[in-house]
């Protein structure tokens, strides 16, 4: 048994060993390399991984975190102007529309939307800007392509582009613009926004349908784009081309700053279309190629990805102009500094909030959110209700960060329903005393700590047509009372339900109690509670509330169907701009009618004329009273509960600077900076190994052990 | 030996093909191809014609399961569900509806489960069987008893509150290991040695008590009581005669999940931020990416067939006994 005892003992002492080796740095939790230590490296997460990273296919906000840093569409937001601001990235200038009547005639810029048959944008790029090196562009002395004409032998154990030892790069040309746009319409690739683009630009459902008729006689055969034409845009010469776009279309303006109008070069189609390139994930979906100021330089979708400065980046300066509340913040200390700061981004895939938030405590993120669970540790709110940071995240010099997002949550009425939905005086009336009794204050305090503000209508703070405090009350849910904005009283409500024909909600003809509907996703404990809180504020109604859980995919086919009356829905801004809100509630846009995003179904004829003319207006006042009068419209006829705008609360730690919410934006890493030795001096601090706990770990098997061995030996002396 | 393990593979085919059908038809019950493609095409923007164009380019512009306008085989052939299950039998899986090449996927991810689950297996075994042999050693004293209670606490307490105690104590209190991440090679020790740490514990309590029944069983039997009358002592009773003989329900239990180690842990990974299988499936699901799924599901049944298999195979090797016909 001695020997069992000492078998033990070296256990214990390997087991402390092997920790030690585990942490060899001084920080034995740090999950990065120490040579990283004081590296300029920002690190950051994401919770999910991207599905597709080429342009014409990505639109979601956490492949945009990636896709923004990598391709540089024409246009971008500045970083720090408010109320959000278009400027060149890689144009030269914000190209104005010229319009043309349906002969060609050139129109002057005040021409009536009616007379306008096509507008069209000239976008002259910058010169000089070149492509990140990549395979795709190697050439040979006598300029012939390295990796162009490979067989399946020639790719096999390429998993990665670094296996081609080859790189080059290319000056960015018009002509990779033209050819973007012409991918949005490639049915293999099934780009989100071609339904809507074909809307717009000349040619492009054209040119789809030659696509598709294509891919169907040649199934195993690439498209090769060069060889199809598109009237909608044209390359005028080798650093200007043109878009050609049906009627007018100003919100177009927004799209030239997003992915979906970045430069693709054919190069790099060509390059990946070869035999086995895709079986190993060598796609321009997961191995993007830009001319931004990082690049993909490893794609671990599974585990983490890192962007690396481009070697090639054409060289850009941090903004100079900010308010007096930047240049307060620091945010203009960098001011005409080159970007970008940082060498490289390491994003973790982090799927639990808990190792995240704990990460971040520790100083292995740089920024994180507030997940519920986390709140009350991060955030406290003052007597005057303002949020502010804990003493424990004060103690860290940790920076709270808030802005409120440029979306909306509603409770929608479906408007084709008997009960609800329509414009009947009683109808609205009904409408609008459920919406005085959704008590989203309340929402807003117990179920997102304070995260959100009461929705007054349908455009969030930011943008065009909002209108700040009492001025902007919608008045059949709110009144303004000393200079404050109060919820209606519920009285109001149960007056507004009664003249609806349902005194103490019950039909007045027929006594039978008002049922109510609401379809829902939501499901689990967090949910029921939030569900019991509806079901609540329709009981100071007397109004029964029955909800109606289902999953995802029956809740869409019930929401086209229009099988629901009651639905909770939400949209986040694609740009700065009321009519990316209002035409959610434009009567051709019915989801039942047209599959559109009118979920509510709502089609008023005002107010639909109001939307047409709105949509064709250069901000101003006069588009400004043209939104009054939709929001006086919408309001009235209440056919959404405007539940409300969403406030994200973000953590820095003291040595990342220049961040400013963007929620426009998608390539703000470029105006990172970090300061690595002070990172480096805090995790340090923060992370010294707590050894007693092994030490106890031992001592205890120890005393277990003992009695054993004791036991063990008085059974041998026995035997003996 | 080899016609009966040709024979068991021959009868895999037929199990295969009906974990197929019922997948595919549990998978369709609550998702249209339609529903796929709108997931797959996002929220905004979505026209009836885009998502009959995804589901041309995917493939699932098909009949489900019978083509009732098509002649002949092609009835049968030119459906969802021989195109995209035929091929799998070749182990050719495909490609997710995120455009990645899953047998690619399969291929990285099995081995940051394997760090995880080999360790898991093999220490546990060992630890388990230890505890459950101690245990015995010391039967009807108060060791044994408060063994016992042991190991109903630690089989009471789930399986997520081990994780998140071991990340807090170990990773976030103490700040000896990271909290999540994986690395290969040499440098993935350092994270592959919590979760480890966590899933060896948390089998522990079941793990050693189902032993330590099999071991108690033993004890009794006539043999046992040769050998001490041989004038054998209690240690190499137990570890030389008593655990050979405890083999073949150790093997029953252990032999089989052998081959699924290489699927993973749902939970495990996801928790600790290891790429693996585990969570390339519970990813799969809520994507409803039934290709993966699918890929998944029949990967696993294959496996635990080979797993049954080999267990046939170990027990003739432990057991002289038993033969394979």
């Amino acid at each position: 048994m001695v020997r069992i005892g000492s078998i033990l003992l070296r256990m214990g002492l390997l087991g402390i060993g092997l920790s030690l080796l585990a942490g060899c740095s001084d920080n034995w939790n740090n999950p990065y390399p120490d040579s990283e230590a004081r590296a300029n490296v920002l690190y950051s997460a994401f919770s999910e991984r991207p599905k597709h990273l080429d342009p014409a296919r990505s639109y979601s906000s956490n492949e945009a975190e990636f896709t923004g840093q990598i391709y540089e569409p024409p246009l971008q937001y500045h970083f720090l102007k408010r109320p959000y601001t278009l400027i060149p990235l890689t144009a030269e200038a914000v190209p104005k529309p010229r319009y043309v009547d349906a002969a060609g005639k050139p129109l002057a810029d005040d021409a009536p939307s009616s007379a306008i048959a096509e507008s069209v944008y000239e976008i002259r790029i910058r010169p000089g800007i070149r492509y990140q090196p990549h395979p795709a562009f190697a050439r040979d002395v006598a300029g012939r392509y390295f990796y162009h004409a490979l067989d399946a032998a020639a790719t096999a154990g390429k998993t990665r582009i670094s296996d081609f030892t080859q790189t080059g790069t290319r000056e960015l040309v018009a002509a990779d613009y033209v050819y973007e746009i012409k991918r949005l319409a490639n049915p293999r690739l099934s780009s989100p926004i071609f339904g809507l683009m074909s809307e717009h630009i000349v040619g492009l459902k054209a040119l789809g349908d030659a696509l598709e008729k294509a891919a169907r006689t040649h199934p195993d055969a690439a498209l090769n784009l060069n060889d199809f034409p598109l009237a909608g845009a044209e390359v005028v010469d080798r650093y200007t081309y043109r878009i050609h776009i049906k009627g007018k279309y100003p919100q177009f303006i927004y799209w030239l700053a997003m992915p979906f109008f970045a430069p693709v070069p054919w190069e790099a189609e060509a390059f990946y279309a070869q035999p086995g390139m895709a079986d190993r994930n060598l796609t321009l979906d997961w191995q993007p190629v830009g001319t931004g100021p990082y690049y993909l330089a490893e794609n671990d979708p599974n585990r983490r990805m890192v962007l690396k400065k481009n070697p090639y980046f054409h060289g850009e300066t941090y903004p100079v102009d900010g308010d007096a509340e930047d240049r307060q913040a620091g945010l203009l200390a960098d001011a005409g500094k080159p970007l970008p700061f940082v060498d490289e981004a390491v994003f973790s895939l982090e799927k639990e909030t808990i190792p995240y938030w704990s990460k971040f405590l520790q100083g292995y993120y740089d920024s994180s959110g507030i997940s519920s669970d986390s709140f009350d540790q991060a955030i406290q709110f003052s007597a005057g209700g303002a949020p502010q940071l804990t003493d424990s995240m004060r103690g860290k010099d940790i920076h709270l960060i808030t802005t409120v997002a440029a979306s909306i949550w509603y409770v929608g009425f479906n408007m084709l329903d008997p009960v609800v939905g329509g414009l009947g005086e009683d109808r609205r009336k009904l409408r609008q005393a459920i919406s005085i009794a959704f008590d989203y204050d309340e929402f807003i305090s117990i179920f997102l700590n304070g995260r959100g503000i009461p929705a007054q209508g349908p455009i969030p703070p930011g943008l065009f047509g909002y209108v700040d405090g009492v001025a902007g009350l919608n008045p059949y849910v709110y009144e303004a009372r000393g200079g404050k904005i109060v919820r209606r009283s519920i009285d109001v409500a149960k007056k507004l339900l009664a003249e609806a024909g349902y005194p103490n909600g019950r039909n007045a003809k027929t006594g039978a109690p008002l049922i109510l509907y609401f379809d829902t996703m939501a499901s689990g404990p967090d949910a029921k509670s939030r569900l019991d809180w509806m079901k609540k504020q329709l009981d100071k109604l007397n109004i029964q509330l029955v909800v109606r859980g289902t999953d995802y995919n029956r809740f869409q086919d019930k929401m086209r169907k229009g099988n629901a009356q009651l639905f909770e829905w939400g949209w986040n801004a694609d740009y700065p701009d009321p009519e990316n809100f209002f035409f959610l509630l434009y009567g051709p846009n019915k989801k039942v009618a047209s599959g559109g995003e009118n979920a509510a179904n709502y089609d008023n004829p005002e107010f639909n004329r109001l939307f047409e003319r709105m949509k064709d207006m250069d901000n101003g006042p006069e588009r400004q009273h043209v939104i009054d009068a939709m929001l006086g419209i919408v309001r009235r006829d209440a056919p959404w509960i405007f539940a409300y705008y969403p406030k994200s609360f973000g953590l820095t730690h003291d040595w990342l600077h220049n961040v400013k919410p963007n929620l426009m934006a998608n390539n703000t890493l470029k105006y990172r900076r970090i300061d690595p030795d002070l990172r480096a001096a805090r995790r340090a601090e923060w992370n010294r190994p707590v050894l007693w706990p092994i030490v106890l770990l031992v001592g205890g098997l120890v005393v277990v052990i003992a009695p054993a061995v004791i036991a063990w030996r008085r059974h041998e002396r026995k035997l003996a | 030996m080899f016609a009966y393990i040709l024979r068991r593979l021959l009868y895999a085919i037929p199990i295969l093909i009906g974990v197929n059908l019922l997948t595919f038809a549990l998978f369709f019950v609550v998702n249209t191809p339609d529903d796929m493609a709108r997931l797959q095409l996002g929220a905004k923007h979505v026209t009836p014609d885009a998502i009959e164009r995804w589901k041309v380019e995917h493939g699932y512009d098909k009949p489900l399961l019978l083509d009732s306008k098509a002649t002949g085989s092609a009835q049968f052939t030119d459906t969802i569900f021989f195109r995209h299950s035929a091929a799998m039998f070749a182990f050719q899986f495909g490609k997710g509806d995120d455009g990645r090449d899953i047998a690619n996927e399969i291929r990285t991810r099995m081995w940051p489960s394997l760090a995880i689950a080999l360790p898991v297996f093999v220490i546990g075994l060992l630890v388990n069987i230890t505890f459950a042999l101690l245990m015995v050693f010391f039967r009807t004293t108060y060791l044994d008893l408060w063994g016992v209670v042991l190991c109903v606490v630690l089989m009471s307490v789930s399986g997520l509150f081990y994780i998140i105690a071991g990340q807090y104590f170990i990773a976030k209190l103490w700040d000896l290991l990271p909290i999540s991440g994986y690395a290969g090679g040499i440098n993935g020790f350092k994270f592959v040695l919590l979760p480890v740490l966590v899933s060896v514990a948390a089998g522990l309590g079941s793990g050693a008590r189902w032993y330590r029944t099999i071991f108690l069983e033993e004890i009794g039997k006539d043999y046992v009581r040769t050998a001490r009358a041989k004038g054998l002592g209690e240690v190499r009773v137990l570890f030389r005669h008593v655990l050979k003989n405890g083999m073949i329900p150790i093997l029953t239990g252990a032999v089989v999940v052998l081959p699924l180690l290489f699927m993973g842990s749902l939970i495990t990974e996801s928790f600790f931020g290891i790429p693996g299988l585990g969570s390339y499936t519970i990813d799969a699901i809520q994507a409803q990416d039934f290709a993966v799924v699918r890929a998944m599901v029949f990967l696993g049944s294959f496996l635990y067939i080979v797993g049954l298999i080999l267990t046939d195979i170990s027990y003739s090797w432990v057991d002289p006994r038993v033969r394979l016909q």
